[in-house]
């Protein structure tokens, strides 16, 4: 439904997306992971049409974006960024206005503003201006505008961005609900979020695909890393953290070790495992036979960007950007 | 045709759903008002005076109201001009509905011909309440009708030729008073040509009295429809346009 071949997207000074390629097939949800300045907007700007791709290509149900840029449009429903809102406007007054953009008019328009407000829950607001409904509900109004023609392919960037907890439940579900329908993209930088919703998910990192997986395999690899906070007293007073850290690296199963702070004369750590590892045991034990003390042993979370180092460190046979399915 | 229209409809209702609209109405109103009062007070007095000297000479209302009060909206024109456009794309941009529309299936030319318009139509209904003032004189004279509707069909080209400037500097900004000040400087240089060149008889101060708008005007203030004034303006309505589908296009290429 969506090819993406060498898109390669360069601003004056910066090369926001480099060289990315990537598939979705019809009905898949598929998230777009990755940190800020990753290239995620720029991506779906050049999906869309907003603007064209310095070099590759991109086509939506077959349309290249830069030879049928109106057959694009009409298969694809945007929510951008920041949700495209008029705040003088009526809340079902702007999504007719939508709707007769995209090609809708008479009946079908009026059905359409009617059955995308229930979905989307904003028919109780629907005649309250814009400008005077909170955050959430401004989303949702978001989300409704941009399936009011019924499209294809969704395109959402960061949905749930600026919502409090319940709010992003729902616009989940909302968009689980949608699934099925539309072949949806999806970004965002949280990785729950890809895990509830998508089946399939991009990480992309400094403009470039670092990996494309289902989720079930991403959250299978990650949950095969384990990362662990050490803290660590050297007894002995005059040992450097350096030393500590080399001994540390040598334990079986520790696939690297970073120093995050050193005070006090005590240094914290944190361990990563190769894959399938447990370490916590063998930290412990070779921290103790040292003869240093041990003041803290516990597992952390990992953040996005270790997610990316170690998915692209513990796969160092395969290159960045290919499919690993 | 049907997307002008969509986008025509929803800068109209923006307009008078603000202040905008009635502010600006008010202002003008207000104004040529006042001009429109003192040109008929001179006229009066002149009136009385030669007849009091005892030779009534006949006195022409087009010549001493009509052509001097055109001319007066014309200038006031220039300030109301920017305030229109201000907004048409800056602000678009600023809070990102531009994304909306230019993803949308539609053309660059329909989203511009519909803001474009709904600024002509704006602009068409303050200068009615001016016509309301002119309207007066045909209760108390006989002044001829046709270099009136001569006038404001002059006034109306020299509208959409600045109107379609002034949409053009609104999409290089996002900032609706950066935009406005833009579009009021360009006006008023534009204006200000027409000193320059009475200054010189060289060729560069013809070239530049013919960008002159205040100077393309100023026949059809007298009834005169001049067809190199007719074909002035429509040109720069024009390339005003022109410019701002390109602003637009090269938008997307920068951004
Ligand atoms: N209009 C622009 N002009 C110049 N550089 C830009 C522009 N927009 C984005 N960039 C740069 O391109 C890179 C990618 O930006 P992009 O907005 O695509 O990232 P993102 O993945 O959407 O990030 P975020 O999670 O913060 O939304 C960044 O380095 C950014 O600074
Ligand atoms: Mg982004």
């Amino acid at each position: 439904m969506i090819k993406v071949e060498g898109l390669t997207k360069r601003y004056a000074r910066t090369t926001a997306v480099d060289n990315i390629s990537f598939e979705v097939q019809k009905g898949q949800i598929v998230g777009f992971l990755g940190p800020n300045g990753a290239g995620k907007t720029t991506t779906m700007r050049c999906l869309t049409c907003f603007m064209p791709p310095s070099s590759g290509s991109a086509s939506v149900a077959g349309f290249d974006v830069l030879e049928h840029p109106m057959e694009v449009k009409k298969r694809i429903g945007y929510l951008p960024e920041t949700p495209p809102l008029y705040p003088d406007m009526e809340v079902s007054e702007y999504l007719t206005f939508v709707g007769r953009l995209k090609g809708l008019s008479g009946n079908e328009l009026t059905r359409r503003v009617g059955e995308v407000s229930e979905r989307c829950a904003v028919a109780d607001v629907s005649k309250k201006l814009i400008g005077k409904l909170s955050k959430g509900y401004r989303q949702r109004v978001g989300l409704a505008q941009a399936i009011i023609h019924n499209p294809d392919v969704l395109i959402l960037d960061e949905p749930t961005s600026g919502l409090d907890p319940k709010q992003i439940n729902e616009t989940r579900d909302l968009i689980r609900g949608l699934a099925g329908d539309h072949t949806i993209i999806l970004s965002t930088h949280i990785l729950p979020e890809v895990e509830q919703i998508c089946e399939r998910v991009i990480i992309i990192a400094k403009g470039k695909v670092v990996a494309t997986d289902t989720v079930h395999n991403l959250t299978n690899r990650l949950r095969g890393v384990e990362a662990v906070a050490v803290e660590v007293e050297p007894r002995s007073g005059a040992l450097d953290a350096g030393a500590v850290q080399s001994r540390l690296e040598q334990v079986s199963g520790v696939s690297r070790v970073i120093l995050k702070d050193s005070r006090d004369g005590r240094h914290l750590f944190e361990a990563e495992s190769l894959q399938g590892k447990t370490i916590r045991g063998d930290l412990a034990r070779s921290v103790v036979e040292s003869g240093w003390n041990l003041y803290e042993l516990r597992p952390v979370a990992l953040s996005l960007e270790e997610v990316f180092l170690s998915l692209t460190s513990t796969d160092t046979a395969e290159p960045s950007g290919a499919v690993a399915e | 045709m049907r997307n002008t229209w969509t986008i025509f409809q929803k800068e109209i209702t923006s307009y008078f759903n603000s202040p905008i609209a009635y502010g600006l109405m008010a202002f003008f109103a207000l104004i040529s008002g006042y001009f429109f009062y003192v040109y008929v007070a001179i006229f009066v007095q002149r009136g009385m005076e030669s007849q009091m000297m005892g030779r009534p000479q006949p006195m022409d209302v087009n010549e001493w109201v009509v052509r001097p009060v055109l001319m007066n909206i014309s200038v006031i024109g220039l300030f109301l001009i920017p305030m229109i456009t201000m907004r048409l794309f800056a602000e678009e941009k600023r809070s990102g509905t531009i994304e909306l529309l230019v993803t949308s299936p539609i053309h660059d030319l329909e989203i511009i011909l519909g803001k474009w318009f709904a600024a002509l139509v704006l602009y068409a209904a303050i200068l009615g309440l001016s016509a309301l003032n002119l309207a007066m004189l045909f209760m108390y004279g006989k002044p001829d009708w046709r270099p009136l509707v001569v006038g404001y069909l002059g006034l109306l080209l020299q509208g959409g030729c600045l109107l379609a400037i002034g949409t053009f500097i609104s999409t290089t900004s996002k900032n609706q008073i950066i935009a406005g000040t833009g579009t009021f400087a360009i006006a008023l240089l534009l204006w200000v040509l027409d000193w320059v060149s009475s200054y010189g008889t060289e060729a560069w101060a013809k070239v530049v009295g013919y960008l002159s708008v205040v100077a393309h005007f100023e026949p059809f203030s007298k009834g005169v429809i001049d067809s190199k004034d007719v074909v002035f303006f429509v040109s720069m309505i024009f390339l005003g346009l022109f410019l701002t589908a390109r602003s637009l296009e090269s938008l997307r290429w920068r951004s």
